[in-house]
C-alpha cells in the first residue's frame, strides 16, 4: 500500500461519505455543507492526479462561488426541513430500479473493458498551467470565447429572474 | 372509301354524340334528321366501300389505322377488314339498321326521352359496325362489349319501370358470363399464336401445321373454340345463357327488332363463322356447337308454342332461329349459316316491326288473347306480317325456305360424330321447323283472324303512319327475294350464288355443295320440309280457327306439359335458386358482413382505436408531476447510453475496447 | 500509482449517488445539488482519463464543465427563487400546475 493509494482511499471515502450524507440529511443546508465536503475531497483527488490548476479552479469556483451561492439562496428562502410527500408514483420502485440499472450498466461496461488503463507518465510537464492555457487559447479558443458569452447571458438571466416584481 | 373505312362506324358515333349532348332541347324533327342522316350516310359509305371492294376484284382489304396496344411483341391496332363475309354483315347491319331507324321515328314519336333513344340507337350502330369490321379479336371484343352496353341501355330505356331495368341488368350480367368465356378463349389463342389478328392467325404456319384435334384428344384449339362459343352463347342467346332475351322484350319494339333480332344476337354466329378455320381443326367443338344449336332451336320452339305475349313468341322464335344458325356452323355449312343470318335479319326485323305496328294499332296491348280480327282493319301491317311468317315457316319461294333448307341438308349429310348424329340433328331440326310453322301461324290466326276479343269502345284500331309502313314494305320485299341468290342451285340452272360469293372466305371448310346425286337428296329434303310447314299451318288453323275452344281443351288435357311450357320450363326460377340466391348470400354474409364490415372497417377503425388507446397509455408520462419527469430523464439517459454502446455504427469505437 | 480504474469506479459511485438523490429528494435545492454532484463525478472521470492517456484535453474540458455549471447554477437558482415566491414551498411535488 503506497502512500498514494492510502491518500486516495482516504479522499475517496471522504467523498463517498459526503455524497451519502447529502442524501440522508433532512435540512438542505446540511446537504449543502456535505456537498462542500465532496468538492474538497475531489480537489484533493485532482491534486493526487497531478491536475493542480483544475484543483485550484475546483475550490475557487465550485467551492467558493457556486456553493456559496447555494448557501445564500437557502438562507434567503428560509428553507426548512423538507416535508415528506409521496405524490409521484414513478419516483418509488421504478426509480430505484433505474438507479440500479444505470449504475450496473456503467459498472458492467467498466468491468468488461479490455485494458485496465494504467497511468502512463507522471504529471510532470504535462499538467502545467502553461500547458492548459496553451490549449485553451490555441486549440479551444472558440469554446473559450463562447463561454464568456455564456457567462454574460447567465448573469443577465439571473438578474432578470430574481428581480422584485414591479407592483 | 376503303381507305377511309373508319368513316362507316364513325358516322353513327357522331350522331350519337350530337344527339346525346345537344338533343335534349331539340324538336323531334332535328333529332330524326341527325339519327337517320348519320345512319343513312353510313349505309351509303358502306355501299361505296363494297363497290370498291368488288371493283378491286374482291381482294381482301386489311388496313391498320391506329396502333392501340403495343407491348413487346403484342400489337393490337384499330385495324379494319373487308372481305366477302364483311360485305354481307356490314350491308345487313347498316341497311336494316337504317330502315329500323326510320320506323322508330314514327313508333317513338310520342315517347319521352326521344333524343336519348336515338343517341343510344346510334351508339349501338357504332359498336356493331366496329364488331363486324374489326380485323382482330380485341377490336371485335370492344364492339362485342359495346353492343352489350347499348343493349342494356336500350332494354332499360323505360328505366322507371322496375321490370325494364331488371331486364336490362339481366341481359348485361348474363352476357358478361359469356364474355368471360370469350376472353379466356382469346387468352388461349394468344398463347398459341402470339397474336390476335385474324389474318395473322388464320394464315399462320402454326395453324397449318396444327393437327386436327379429334374427339378424345382435346387440345388448345378445342378449348379455345369452346370458350369463344361460350361467349357466342351469351351474346346470341343459346342454351344455357338464353334467359335474357325473352326479358329483353321490355325494351321498345324497334330495339327488339334491331338488336335482338337482326344484328346484335347474330354477333355470336358471326364470330363462329369468322373463326371457322379454328373450328375446322377442332371437330369436337363443332359437334358441341351443332348440338347446342339444335337443342336450343327445339327447346325454344316448344316454349314459343304457348306464349300469349306477341313479342315473347317472337323472342323465343329468335332464339330458335339462332339455334339453326349455330347448327349450320356446327356441321360445317358456314355460308348456309350466314345466309340464314341474312334472311332471318330481314323477316325477323319485319316480324318485330309489324308486331310493333299491331301493338301501336291496339293502343299498347301485347296479349294476343285480347286481339283478333284485325286483318281487315290494319291491312298493310297484316300483309307484311303474313309475308314474314311465310318466310320464317319456310315456304318457297320466300327467303326462309332456301336458307333453312340448306341448313337441314348439311345437317343430314353431317358425318362429324357419326352418321347417326347427323340424322338426329336433322330430325330435331325438322321437328323445330314444324313447331316454327305452327306457332308463327298461331300468332297470325290469334292476332288477325277470328273474333275480335278486345273492347271496340276502348281500343281505336288505326293503321300506322307511313314512316312505319314503308320500312315494313321494304323488308317484306327483301323477305321475298332475299333467298333467290340460292335459287338457281336448287332449280338446277346455276350455282348457289351466295355460297359461291363466300367461297373465298369459307372455301376450305365448306361442306359439299349441292352437285350430282346430292341434288336429288336436296330436293327430297326440301319437299319434306315444305310438307312439314304445311302440316304446321294446318294444325294451327284447326286448333285456332276451326273451333274456338279446341286449343283450350287441348291445353287442359295436357295440363302438366302446358304449364311447364307456359312457365318456360321454370328455368329462370331454377337459375334464381341455384345461382342467384347463393351468390347473394355469399355477397351479403361473406363479402359484406365478414370481409368488408368486420375485416376492412374493423382494421381501419381498429387502427384508429389502437392509436387512441396508445395515446391514452402514453398520456401518463405527461403527468404534471415533476419527480416522475426526473425519472423519465434518467430513463432517457439509460436509453442513450445503451444506444451508444450497442448500436452498430455508434458503438464500434467503444465496443472495440470491450471484450 | 493508483490504477485509473479506481478513479472511474469512484466516479461511478458518486454518479449513482447523484442520480439517487435526483430521484428521491423532494427539496428543489437538494435536487439541484445532486446535479452538481453528478457533474463533479464526471469531472473526476475526465481528469483521471486525462492523466491516464497523457493528454490535457480532459482537463480543459473539465474547466468548461465548471464554467457551464456555474452559469447553470446562477440561472437555476434564480428560477428556484421565483418558484419559491410563487408557490410558497420548496417541495418539488407541489409544483404541479400542469397536472390534470
Amino acid at each position: 500500500m503506497t502512500a498514494q493509494l492510502a491518500v486516495f482511499f482516504v479522499l475517496a471515502a471522504l467523498a463517498v461519505i459526503g455524497a451519502v450524507s447529502l442524501i440522508l440529511q433532512k435540512h438542505p443546508i446540511h446537504s449543502a455543507l456535505s456537498l462542500i465536503v465532496v468538492m474538497i475531497a475531489l480537489a484533493g483527488l485532482y491534486l493526487l492526479l497531478g491536475a493542480e490548476f483544475v484543483a485550484a479552479v475546483q475550490i475557487i469556483v465550485y467551492g467558493g462561488a457556486i456553493m456559496v451561492l447555494f448557501v445564500f439562496v437557502i438562507m434567503l428562502l428560509n428553507a426548512g426541513i423538507e416535508e415528506h410527500t409521496s405524490i409521484s408514483k414513478m419516483a418509488g420502485a421504478p426509480g430505484l430500479l433505474l438507479v440500479v440499472a444505470l449504475a450496473g450498466f456503467v459498472a458492467a461496461t467498466i468491468a468488461r473493458s479490455t485494458e485496465s488503463i494504467q497511468a502512463t507518465s507522471q504529471t510532470g510537464e504535462l499538467a502545467s498551467t502553461l500547458g492548459i492555457s496553451n490549449m485553451l487559447f490555441k486549440d479551444f479558443v472558440y469554446p473559450f470565447e463562447l463561454t464568456s458569452f455564456l457567462i454574460l447571458v447567465a448573469v443577465l438571466g439571473a438578474t432578470v429572474l430574481a428581480q422584485r416584481e414591479k407592483s | 372509301m376503303l381507305e377511309y373505312l373508319w368513316i362507316v362506324p364513325l358516322l353513327p358515333l357522331l350522331g350519337a354524340a350530337v344527339n346525346g349532348l345537344f338533343g335534349a332541347k331539340w324538336p323531334n324533327k332535328i333529332v330524326n334528321g341527325v339519327a337517320i342522316g348519320s345512319t343513312g350516310l353510313s349505309f351509303l359509305c358502306a355501299l361505296k366501300a363494297v363497290r370498291e371492294f368488288f371493283e378491286s376484284g374482291q381482294v381482301l382489304f386489311h388496313k391498320e389505322f391506329l396502333t392501340w396496344i403495343a407491348a413487346g411483341d403484342f400489337r393490337v391496332g384499330f385495324d379494319l377488314l373487308m372481305d366477302q363475309l364483311t360485305v354481307v354483315m356490314v350491308l345487313v347491319v347498316t341497311g336494316v339498321g337504317w330502315l329500323i331507324h326510320i320506323y322508330a321515328t314514327g313508333y317513338m314519336a310520342q315517347e319521352g326521352g326521344y333524343y336519348r333513344f336515338f343517341s343510344y340507337l346510334n351508339l349501338f350502330m357504332f359498336f356493331m359496325l366496329i364488331l363486324v369490321l374489326a380485323a382482330n379479336y380485341v377490336l371485335l371484343f370492344v364492339g362485342w362489349e359495346g353492343v352489350g352496353l347499348s343493349s342494356y341501355l336500350l332494354i332499360g330505356f323505360y328505366f322507371l319501370r322496375k321490370s325494364a331495368s331488371d331486364a336490362g341488368k339481366k341481359a348485361f350480367i348474363v352476357n358478361r358470363i359469356g364474355d368471360f368465356g370469350f376472353m379466356l378463349g382469346m387468352f388461349l389463342l394468344f398463347r398459341a399464336f402470339h397474336t390476335l389478328d385474324f389474318q395473322a392467325i388464320f394464315t399462320s404456319s402454326t395453324l397449318e401445321g396444327w393437327p386436327v384435334e379429334l374427339s378424345g384428344h382435346p387440345g388448345t384449339l378445342t378449348f379455345a373454340c369452346l370458350l369463344i362459343f361460350t361467349g357466342a352463347c351469351g351474346k346470341s342467346a343459346q342454351l344455357p345463357l338464353y334467359v335474357w332475351l325473352p326479358d329483353a322484350m321490355e325494351g321498345p319494339t324497334p330495339v327488339s327488332a334491331l338488336i335482338h333480332a337482326a344484328t346484335m344476337v347474330t354477333a355470336g354466329v358471326y364470330v363462329v363463322a369468322r373463326s371457322h378455320i379454328l373450328f375446322a381443326h377442332a371437330p369436337t367443338a363443332m359437334l358441341v356447337v351443332a348440338i347446342v344449336g339444335c337443342a336450343t332451336a327445339f327447346f325454344a320452339a316448344t316454349i314459343g308454342l304457348v306464349q300469349t305475349d306477341i313479342k315473347k313468341v317472337l323472342a323465343y322464335s329468335t332464339v330458335s332461329q339462332l339455334g339453326y344458325m349455330f347448327l349450320a356452323c356446327g356441321v360445317g355449312a358456314f355460308s348456309a349459316g350466314i345466309f340464314h343470318l341474312m334472311t332471318h335479319a330481314f323477316f325477323k326485323a319485319l316480324l318485330f316491326l309489324a308486331a310493333g305496328s299491331v301493338i301501336h294499332a291496339v293502343g299498347g296491348e301485347q296479349d294476343m288473347n285480347r286481339m283478333g280480327g284485325l286483318s281487315k282493319k290494319i291491312r298493310w301491317t297484316y300483309l307484311t306480317m303474313l309475308t314474314a311468317t311465310l318466310a320464317i315457316a319456310g315456304f318457297p319461294p320466300f327467303a326462309g325456305f332456301f336458307s333453312k333448307d340448306s341448313i337441314l341438308l348439311s345437317a343430314f349429310q353431317n358425318e362429324n360424330g357419326g352418321r347417326s348424329a347427323g340424322y338426329a340433328l336433322y330430325g330435331f331440326g325438322l321437328a323445330t321447323a314444324l313447331l316454327t310453322s305452327f306457332y308463327m301461324f298461331r300468332l297470325i290466326f290469334l292476332t288477325f283472324h277470328g273474333k275480335q276479343r278486345y273492347d271496340e269502345h276502348k281500343v281505336h284500331v288505326h293503321e300506322s303512319p307511313r314512316t312505319m309502313l314503308v320500312p315494313l314494305m321494304i323488308l317484306a320485299v327483301l323477305s321475298i327475294i332475299g333467298g333467290w341468290l340460292a335459287a338457281p342451285a336448287m332449280l338446277g340452272t346455276g350455282p348457289d350464288y351466295f355460297t359461291k360469293f363466300l367461297q373465298p372466305v369459307f372455301g376450305g371448310s365448306e361442306a359439299a355443295g349441292p352437285e350430282g346425286e346430292v341434288r336429288a337428296l336436296e330436293l327430297t329434303l326440301a319437299g319434306i320440309a315444305v310438307i312439314t310447314a304445311l302440316i304446321g299451318i294446318m294444325v294451327a288453323f284447326w286448333l285456332y280457327l276451326k273451333g274456338p275452344g279446341k286449343a283450350d281443351s287441348l291445353a287442359k288435357s295436357m295440363r302438366g306439359v302446358y304449364t311447364a311450357l307456359l312457365n318456360k320450363y321454370y328455368v329462370d326460377e331454377f337459375y334464381a335458386a341455384m345461382i342467384v340466391k347463393p351468390l347473394l348470400w355469399i355477397s351479403t354474409n361473406v363479402l359484406w358482413k365478414a370481409a368488408d364490415v368486420a375485416g376492412i372497417d374493423g382494421a381501419v377503425n381498429g387502427i384508429a382505436a389502437g392509436t387512441t388507446a396508445i395515446g391514452d397509455g402514453v398520456r401518463h408520462t405527461q403527468s404534471g408531476n415533476t419527480r416522475s419527469y426526473a425519472v423519465w430523464v434518467v430513463v432517457g439517459a439509460l436509453v442513450v447510453m445503451a444506444v451508444i454502446f450497442f448500436w452498430p455504427f455508434g458503438g464500434k469505437p467503444v465496443l472495440g475496447m470491450l471484450r | 500509482m493508483v490504477p485509473t480504474n479506481y478513479y472511474v469506479i469512484l466516479s461511478t459511485i458518486l454518479f449513482g449517488l447523484g442520480v439517487f438523490a435526483f430521484i428521491f429528494k423532494r427539496n428543489i435545492i437538494t435536487i439541484f445539488m445532486s446535479i452538481e454532484l453528478m457533474l463533479n463525478a464526471v469531472n473526476l472521470a475526465f481528469v483521471a482519463f486525462s492523466q491516464a492517456l497523457g493528454r490535457l484535453d480532459g482537463q480543459v474540458f473539465v474547466l468548461f464543465v465548471i464554467v457551464v455549471a456555474a452559469a447553470e447554477a446562477a440561472v437555476g437558482l434564480g428560477i428556484i427563487i421565483l418558484i419559491a415566491r410563487s408557490r410558497q414551498t420548496l417541495n418539488v411535488e407541489r409544483v404541479n400546475l400542469l397536472k390534470l
